[in-house]
């Protein structure tokens, strides 16, 4: 090509772009780009009208927000691979953490400081002092968005006490009944008539520690690196007593001793299990992952020891942004969990417009839950949504009339998951030797969570 | 001419020839440069994979961090902690237990199987196939299998129905600290064995037959000729299966997670689960630095141990 034809060729070449340019830059601006945001959804293993609500919602959401894009990806919180997540830029945008988690996560920096986002939110100032504290770091910084919260619960199969000849709408009251119904149902069903989270993965330690509250005990006093482990006090070593009651004295624990949360769960909805504690609001779960047959399910406060002290241990779970998330995409991620967890606790459209997706979806609508700002607010949204609660509310009763009248205590704020998994051993040699030694294993557990606390871990 | 010219004259020859040796156009024309493409991609693969990652754990193992944070300088802290850890001595104890009971059961089990599998003549092949199976069996579903169908605690787990028609039982094989650990060893046996058998058969077809027709005219026995003859003729092949078995069991992981997460009471916490729990344990990922010193001192360990049990028994691996 000679010279001057190349000159000629390039400027064609340059004068034809330039309108394509000016069009491309024009219509950047009359249109806004679209913000992609990947949000934790369900479980894996969900069913799939569970799943088909979930996309109902984000449809709904996408409609409204135009320049979002939510792609919803299957989560559930597992601390052990939190860390590989994080390190890896894999977490979503928008995912979920329970509160015995959230505050080690803030205090790391390992999620996104949200505060200035949460406190433009008119409802800001009516949450729950004690529920927003859960996701409000040392340094009073706002690293996650509460919204459920729930109270430890003892939750019974009726046919099984039917069929032990007892009352399904008189669940136990004292943990002395707790025992005996136990007894008497492993007796006459030759199912476990209680049975409780053993494995070695903090959840053992957990519910231990739900049931030293209920008699009155905590296991640590004090915040942060200084708090003071008590892992080793009465309440617990009389916790410990009673579970071993039941393992070899009366042998009405069953023959599986390493439950833990998803496992129990499944036992119970398969008709193996009697009694068993979890959080109060697992019959979400139990209708979207296994076979529950809602017939069989019951719910009760769980018995309180006569003393001051002794208390309900309580949850929940925080939306949180992973820590990387900024501008619009930060602001994309707050109206998600603005609209996803939030609107229905305090708007009327917004409650039933997520309770018509639910009962379509044949999703349970109306499961006990806690509130996340006050009584009246709770009742306010359950009674918005009455027409379309699903849920064996009648079979609920003894929890719902029982429970708001519990004081309800937070888990221990200082390395919450160490002193749980400092009392998972402790809780396997009871459950596998008759003769353990209560007191030396609690010494031990209580220095291991010591230490984990004076390092912050 | 004289000698010191004669010498001179050498030196620079040889000179001119180490510069013609060394010059790039000749290592290229001798197949230097094609030697290094080969070796290009291994390197590559290697340093990406392998190397970078040791060294990245050693460094790690002498760092804090909280995978957010610029990572800070811990000097041998670490090391510290591990070692202050009561659970440290639990976990050497336990695998050290895991190591001895599958060396008791899990190294003779292939060797025997191996040799008897020599002898059939007709099926062979259709022994050593079912042998192997187990090992073509993802090593999950294996362990879900036995976790669920043999060591069902109930009435109803296999082990336990058989117990039951002798009205013994049930057992929690894995919920009590005195069965677990040789419930895991029995499974991974059963796992493993398939692979290392496979290695003795492939070995007991280089023993020459002539020895054992030999042994035959002199009059000895089945396990006279195991003995003196087979044995002694693989014992190379024994030894290194023997060194790995030990670094393998040393690194036992799979079976304590997936059947008892260390428990009941930490009875199965091995040293490698003991790392997974500090690196993975704990959300915030804090004892990343802890789980890099106690897998370097691992390897160190096994580093050692193999360097020593080699130079051993360099005389005994030798015909």
């Amino acid at each position: 090509m000679n010279p001057k034809l190349r000159a000629t060729t390039l400027a064609v070449v340059v004068a034809a772009l330039f309108p394509l340019v000016g069009a491309g830059s024009m219509a950047t601006a009359g249109k806004q780009a679209k913000v992609t945001i990947t949000v934790a959804a369900l479980r894996p293993g969900s069913s799939d009208e569970a799943k088909k609500q979930f996309d109902d919602n984000v449809a709904l959401f996408e409609r409204r927000h135009p320049t979002i894009d939510v792609q919803p990806v299957e989560y559930a919180w597992n601390g052990a691979t939190f860390a590989a997540q994080l390190a890896a830029g894999r977490l979503p945008t928008v995912f979920t953490v329970p509160f015995t988690d959230a505050r080690t996560l803030g205090e790391h920096r390992q999620i996104a400081d949200i505060t200035a986002a949460v406190k433009k939110w008119a409802y800001y100032k009516k949450f729950q002092k004690t529920i927003i504290a859960e996701a409000t770091t040392s340094k009073g910084r706002i690293i996650g968005v509460p919204y459920a919260a729930y109270a430890q619960a003892l939750h019974y199969n009726r046919a099984l006490f039917r069929q032990a000849g007892l009352n399904p709408n008189k669940p136990p009251t004292t943990w002395a009944q707790v025992r005996s119904y136990a007894k008497q149902i492993a007796q006459r069903t030759g199912q476990a008539g209680y049975a409780q989270m053993g494995l070695n993965d903090n959840t053992a330690g957990w519910i231990l520690t739900t049931v030293t509250y209920t008699l009155g005990g905590r296991m640590e006093r004090g915040q942060g690196t200084s708090a003071t482990a008590t892992l080793n006090n009465p309440f617990t070593v009389q916790a410990l007593q009673l579970l071993r009651q039941m393992r070899w004295t009366d042998n009405s624990m069953g023959s599986t001793y390493d439950y833990t949360w998803p496992t129990i769960n499944q036992a119970f909805a398969a008709g193996k299990i009697g009694m068993f504690i979890n959080g109060s609001d697992i019959y979400t779960f139990l209708v979207q992952s296994t076979d529950l047959d809602p017939k069989i399910y019951g719910i009760a406060p769980l018995p309180l020891a006569k003393n001051k002290t002794a208390g309900v241990l309580g949850g929940g779970s925080i939306a949180v942004v992973r820590p990387d998330t900024k501008g619009t995409k930060l602001d994309a991620a707050m109206k998600w969990i603005d609209y996803f967890y939030m609107e229905k606790l305090v708007n009327k459209a917004a409650a039933l417009r997520d309770a018509r997706i639910l009962v379509a979806n044949k999703q349970p609508v109306g499961v006990p839950a806690f509130p996340i700002f006050n009584k009246k607010q709770y009742d306010q949204a359950n009674s918005w949504i009455k027409p379309y609660i699903n849920v064996p509310i009648g079979q609920m009763t003894p929890f719902l009339s029982g429970v708001f009248k519990q004081n309800l205590y937070p888990e221990p704020a200082a390395s919450t998951q160490s002193v749980y998994h400092a009392l998972d051993p402790v809780v396997q040699a009871v459950f596998t030797d008759r003769n353990a030694n209560i007191g030396e294993l609690l010494g031990q557990a209580n220095d291991v969570a010591q230490k984990a606390i004076r390092e912050g871990k | 001419m004289s000698a010191t010219t004669r010498d001179v004259q050498m030196a620079v020859a040889a000179k001119a020839r180490r510069r013609e040796r060394l010059s790039p156009v000749i290592w290229v024309r001798n197949g230097g440069l094609a030697a290094v493409l080969f070796a290009l991609p291994m390197l590559v693969v290697f340093t990406a994979f392998s190397w970078y990652p040791i060294v990245r754990l050693v460094i790690l193992s002498f760092q804090h961090t909280n995978l957010i944070d610029p990572p800070t300088w811990a000097g041998l802290q670490n090391f510290r902690d591990v070692l202050n850890d009561p659970l440290f001595a639990t976990a050497v104890k336990n695998t050290a237990y895991f190591a001895f009971l599958a060396l008791i059961f899990g190294y003779p089990i292939p060797l025997i199987a191996a040799v008897l599998i020599s002898e059939s003549r007709r099926f062979r092949g259709t022994f050593s196939a079912l042998a192997y199976l187990p090992v073509v069996i993802p090593p999950v579903v294996g362990v879900m299998l036995w976790k669920y169908v043999f060591y069902e605690p109930s009435s109803v787990g296999l082990f336990n129905t058989v117990l039951g028609w002798f009205e013994i039982g049930p057992y929690g094989w894995l919920q009590s600290p005195g069965t677990a650990m040789p419930a895991l060893v029995l499974e991974s046996t059963w796992a493993n064995a398939g692979a290392t058998m496979i290695i003795y058969l492939a070995a007991l077809t280089s023993v020459d037959k002539e020895l054992y027709d030999a042994a035959s005219v002199d009059g000895a026995g089945l396990f006279r000729k195991i003995w003196n003859i087979t044995l002694p003729q693989i014992r190379g092949v024994l030894l290194v299966t023997f060194i790995l078995q030990i670094i393998g069991t040393a690194q036992v992981f799979l079976e304590p997670y997936l059947f008892t997460s260390g428990g009941p009471a930490n009875a199965t916490l091995t040293v490698l689960l003991l790392v997974y729990q500090y690196a993975f344990g704990n959300s915030i990922g804090v004892g990343f630095g802890q789980a890099a010193a106690l897998s370097l001192m691992l390897a160190t360990f096994l580093a050692v141990f193999s360097v020593v049990f080699m130079r051993v028994t360099r005389s005994w691996s030798t015909a």
